[in-house]
């Protein structure tokens, strides 16, 4: 088991998000997590990243069989975690190729290896860039200053390829995005999947699972997840709207 | 004894032992107006938010035992690339000739009470204590009331000088506190070009003051690059007064870095007096501890089509405290003036604090002027945004550190002065225990 999420709950001051979730990742899968606007999609990816504005108020989780909530946001990063931002931050004055090399180097750290040397890092730079069609004048900018959103959301990507992580959770990844953006984005994700990690799709639509096509859907509404199914339940969404699942549980 | 007696009979010496000469008059008109106007206290507007007459509360050691340093005493604190560079030692704020060395044709250094005069008593007479004007103080009044031991550094027509000229000031404070007083007057004349590197060092535990001014003057077609480095001990305190004229159309780019020291004043003045000058003034602090800095900015525009760019960024930590003053004058004929301010600062504990005020005065009606300041805290988004890249919490700060700091650094055209500061900044995040 990669990640395992036990009855999670957690919130932001007082306000109560999360409910209890429960999600279990297998290496190898595709999850998508889908719901409407502040079901908790993008609170349970800020818990998982250690986002320390959220309090956990009950539950676990579990990664790489470690309590992954006792670990700092660079831990988990250090760990295999990984998440790409609905909001890149831009970051002034620092180059995307300084900012990688750093994050590389201080993951390797944590794991005990030897710092990549400037010919491998390079090496390695170029090939991600080339998945991601970045080119160099990209990475020599500031970090997502001035950047597109598509241009960002490719940067995120390019940093996903970098780093290699075991769990990826995309969060709205294909919000604001142009078709052809997605394209890139999602092309960029299927060349990183292996059996050994696995991707958590956060989205409110069905066009990015297209090209990003899940083993399993969630569906979580009102802090919980209520309903999980294969990939033909976002189309189903896709049609007849969250309202469907509204009702659905509030009839409950 | 009144506190401000030995400087009273320091004056009265060097009126003796240097008799005569414009600049005995000079001298004598500003020792009254010391005595007339005393210490700036915060009652004055210009020194609200410093607090100086606390550093006169002891007696001084005015003059300098320049033979005391070996030349291996100051290889010590030698900037990178200095071998090549132009160099001149004051000590004590006394310019020590024998520590100094002019290396490039095209610059001339003499003592200033010598140009007075000689053949380049014309340029004195027009130029020296032209920055009393500005700042019409007790402190600056002080400076040339004590006037000794100052240089001119005359720019030749049409000459580029390549190498630099790295000025470094001494304080000699092993057995007794040192007051430094040094004066110069640097001109570059029409076509040429100057690039200065300046720094402050206190030997000994005995602390310092530096009451400076440096004045320049710009002709036609010249450009000057000043890079200002303030990296002194916490005992070592100055004010520092930069004060240059544009004569003429020309280019002047100053980067000013204040990085330790007590309470640093900083007074800089770009007076555009000539049509399409440009001036470019900018400056990083970055303090901790107790220490203050304090930067005073005036760009008085003259003249039509000048335009000026101001960018000011701080990072304060501990009970350090700063503040930024930033003057614009539009002259009433200076239309289509371009004038951008920006004071950028960062709060890194919760006992810093900044003071920033912009404060432009415009007199003409067709002009773009543009002036901002934002005090912050360190952005808690993209802290986290770096740590959940693997990051560790300290090195995460310094790069967001770093960064904030770039764009004044990039300003640093003189890549060895620009690699050390960059580097002393490293160091100083490396260290940081935030």
């Amino acid at each position: 088991m990669l990640l395992r999420i036990h009855n999670l709950q957690a919130g932001i001051e007082e306000k109560e998000i999360l409910k209890g979730i429960n999600l279990e990742i297998q290496p190898g899968e595709v999850h998508a997590i889908m719901g409407p606007n502040g079901s908790g999609k993008s609170t349970l990816a800020s818990v998982l990243a250690g986002r320390q504005d959220y309090n956990v108020t009950g539950g676990s989780v579990t990664f790489n069989g470690k309590d992954l909530l006792e670990l700092s946001p660079e831990a988990r990063a250090a760990e295999g975690l990984f998440l790409s931002f609905q909001y890149p931050v831009e970051i002034p004055g620092l180059s995307t190729t300084n900012f990688i090399k750093t994050a590389v180097n201080e993951v390797r750290k944590y794991r005990g290896e030897e710092p990549l040397d400037a010919v491998a890092f390079l090496k390695m730079m170029k090939e991600k860039m080339a998945l991601m069609e970045m080119d160099q004048a990209m990475l020599s900018r500031s970090l997502n200053e001035g950047f597109s959103g598509g241009e960002k959301k490719r940067n995120e990507i390019f940093q996903m390829a970098m780093l290699q992580p075991k769990l990826a959770i995309l969060d709205e990844t294909d919000s604001g995005l142009d078709i052809d953006a997605i394209r890139i984005v999602a092309n960029g994700v299927n060349k990183l999947r292996s059996k050994d990690n696995a991707v958590l799709v956060i989205t409110h639509y069905q066009r990015l699972l297209d090209y990003l096509v899940p083993d399993v859907i969630h569906v979580l509404y009102n802090g919980r997840i209520v309903k999980t199914g294969t990939k033909e339940l976002a189309l189903e969404l896709e049609e007849k709207g969250y309202d469907f699942i509204k009702n659905e549980v509030n009839s409950l | 004894m009144n506190q401000t007696d030995y400087l009273k009979a320091r004056f009265e010496q060097l009126q003796q032992e240097e008799p005569g000469g414009n600049l005995a008059a000079v001298r004598s008109k500003a020792f009254s107006a010391f005595e007339r106007m005393g210490i700036p206290t915060v009652r004055n507007e210009e020194w609200k938010y410093t607090r100086i007459s606390g550093l006169f509360n002891k007696e001084y050691t005015l003059a300098a035992d320049i033979a005391a340093l070996s030349s291996n005493d100051l290889t010590t604190y030698q900037l990178p690339a200095h071998e090549e560079a132009n160099v001149l030692v004051f000590v004590n704020g006394i310019f020590a000739e024998q520590h100094s060395v002019i290396r490039s044709a095209g610059i001339s250094i003499q003592l200033l009470e010598l140009a007075a005069k000689n053949e380049y008593a014309p340029i004195v007479a027009a130029h020296f204590d032209h920055s009393s004007s500005y700042v019409n103080d007790g402190i600056n009044a002080l400076n040339t009331a004590l006037l000794h031991g100052g240089i001119f550094v005359h720019v030749a027509k049409n000459k580029v000088i390549e190498h630099p000229v790295y000025i470094y000031h001494i304080s000699d404070a092993r057995n007794t506190p040192v007051l430094a007083q040094p004066r110069s007057l640097v001109y570059l004349s029409e076509n040429t070009q100057l690039q200065l590197a300046e720094t402050y060092i206190t030997i000994g535990g005995s602390g310092s003051f530096t009451n400076q001014v440096m004045e320049v003057v710009v002709e036609k077609d010249a450009q000057l690059s000043y890079y200002k480095i303030q990296n002194d001990s916490a005992d070592a305190s100055q004010v520092n007064t930069t004060h240059i004229r544009q004569t003429g159309t020309s280019v002047v780019n100053v980067v000013t870095i204040s990085l330790n020291g007590g309470i640093v004043r900083n007074n800089l003045h770009a007076v555009m007096e000539a049509s399409h000058a440009e001036a470019h003034l900018y400056g990083l602090y970055f303090q901790q501890g107790n220490s203050h800095i304090d930067n005073h900015t005036v760009v008085d525009n003259v003249v039509p089509h000048c335009q000026s760019n101001e960018l000011y960024k701080g990072i304060l930590d501990n009970n350090a405290t700063g503040v930024f003053n930033g003057k614009i004058f539009v002259r009433k004929d200076a239309q289509k003036t371009n004038a951008f301010q920006s004071n950028k600062n960062v709060l890194l504990s919760d006992a810093a604090s900044v003071n920033t005020k912009p404060q432009l005065e415009i007199y003409a009606d067709d002009v773009k002027c543009s002036h901002g300041c934002t005090v912050g805290s360190l952005d808690e988004e993209g802290l986290f945004y770096l740590q959940s890249r693997g990051i560790p919490y300290k090195a995460a700060i310094a790069l967001l550190l770093q960064g904030f700091a770039m764009d004044i650094l990039e300003k640093i055209r003189l890549e060895p002065i620009r690699a050390y500061v960059t580097e002393l900044i490293a160091q100083r995040l490396t260290a940081e225990s935030i």
